[in-house]
């Protein structure tokens, strides 16, 4: 999501000056964001893997409490953002867009690892869908299988730049009848009925992977089945045998010159 | 103990049954015969094949089939293969839950993804796809949906929920409509082991 810059409107280094004299200058929506970026509550919500990575960054050697994000709610209807750390099965998927549907205004989303932007090693599975950016909107992209924990808090240091530059004035969330939920997917006869919302996500017009494969790699690779009745050929038979004479004369050959020579 | 001699003991303990060794492993040629050999495996004082370790669907083309792994507890011995093949128009095979309880999960697991139905089951149901789920995504044949292309079904449920979708997207989906076709994933042209 695209934001733009929100440059404070005091001269920063007479706000410098008067810090130092014991006087604050500040600005209501700088003090306003400064409470909002410094306790964001993640979603005690984790799929796969990632979410071992998401706890570790939880605990004391990276200690996500620095960055006042350390409550780990329990419910979607306490937490302000949600890491989808690890794989979104097909079967997860609506659950996932549920619990996003179910969290209190502002929320964010960040996603954690390559399977949850775009399916990762399984993006050709039928079980995995690719991307939980198909179903609902996302503000952090972050790379990784899985990222390190470092990565989680470059992440959320991205998130609170985010909100930083956020404007209350020109919030939506306290706008009246404001409602931000997203269609929930169903279950269908071949995987997940809609494929994708149109809303929030659409296909790319040029596929990079063709592009870069050079054919698309899909489903369907191995279509050749091992023949299990007859028995594995046996190994060839080793060069016939030099005649002792042919090597006898030679009792001091040189080394053979290096490969690369 | 080699495999030759266990399938030269069973053929001794169970007249009858027609065991033939496939690479290291015994298919077991009647799958009707299956239970029996299953059993021996586990009774024969000798063997005491006690502990089955996995139940494996496997797709050959012209047969589906599934693979068992036994391993003996009691005597520290194993593995041994114990093969048995289907028909891939009608898969049935007899189940091995009422002689290794452990069977029931990976039969299920078996039933899901390759469509081998495993007579005398206890509860044979799709175990991690849901239940309205058509065909058996593990088969070489499978034809996985093109998760890109919005088809009928979907442009129907977005709409009525409100949702726009673009004149293209509709009108691409109205014509695999018309066609009576789904979107598929692209296979690839060539064949990579060619």
């Amino acid at each position: 999501m695209a934001f733009t810059q929100n440059v404070s409107a005091i001269d920063h280094g007479l706000k410098n000056e008067l810090g130092k004299k014991g006087v604050v200058v500040t600005t209501l929506n700088e003090l306003y964001n400064w409470g909002r970026r410094s306790s964001i509550w993640p979603m005690q919500f984790g799929l796969a893997c990632c979410a071992i990575e998401m706890i570790a960054t939880a605990c004391a050697r990276y200690d996500i409490a620095r960055f006042g994000a350390e409550l780990f709610r329990a419910s979607p209807r306490q937490s302000d953002l949600i890491i989808i750390a690890g794989t979104v099965t097909k079967k997860m998927a609506p659950q996932v867009v549920r619990l996003y549907n179910q969290m209190a205004e502002p929320k964010y989303c960040i996603t954690m690892g390559a399977c949850s932007i775009a399916g990762g090693p399984f993006i050709d599975g039928y079980n995995v869908l690719r991307g939980i950016d198909r179903y609902i909107p996302v503000d952090v992209h972050l790379p990784g299988c899985p990222p390190r924990p470092e990565a989680l808090l470059f992440g959320l240091q991205e998130l609170q730049r985010k909100i930083d530059n956020q404007e209350i004035e020109n919030t939506e969330w306290y706008r009246k009848g404001f409602k931000r939920e997203y269609p929930v997917p169903e279950f269908g006869p071949h995987g997940l009925v809609p494929k994708y919302n149109p809303e929030v996500w659409n296909p790319r017009d040029v596929d990079h992977r063709k592009e870069r494969y050079g054919e698309p790699i899909l489903i369907g690779k191995k279509i050749k089945a091992p023949d299990l009745d007859t028995p594995p050929a046996p190994p060839k038979p080793a060069a016939p045998a030099v005649p002792p004479s042919a090597t006898a004369p030679k009792p001091a050959a040189p080394p053979p010159p290096p490969a690369n020579a | 103990m080699k495999t030759e001699e266990i399938k030269a003991l069973i053929e001794k303990a169970l007249p009858g049954v027609k065991l033939k060794l496939v690479r290291e492993s015994l298919l077991v040629e009647n799958a009707a015969d299956l239970p029996r050999v299953a059993k021996c495996l586990k009774e024969d004082p000798a063997l005491k094949f006690d502990y089955l370790s996995s139940v494996t669907g496997a797709d050959y083309l012209t047969y589906l089939e599934s693979v068992y792994h036994l391993y003996s507890m009691e005597k520290k011995a194993g593995s041994i293969v114990l093969r048995a093949r289907t028909d891939r128009a009608n898969p049935r095979l007899p189940s091995l839950v009422p002689i290794y309880r452990g069977a029931e999960y990976q039969e299920r697991e078996a039933y899901d993804l390759y469509g081998i139905v495993y007579e005398n089951h206890p509860d044979m149901r799709r175990i991690f796809m849901w239940d309205s789920f058509e065909g058996w995504p593990m088969r070489k044949d499978y034809e996985q949906e093109d998760s890109e292309t919005l088809e009928a079904a979907d442009v129907e449920w977005l709409e009525k929920r409100g949702v726009k979708v673009s004149d293209a997207d509709r009108a691409k989906a109205e014509e695999l409509r018309k066609t009576g076709k789904r979107a598929v994933a692209q296979k690839p042209t060539g064949s990579p082991e060619a």
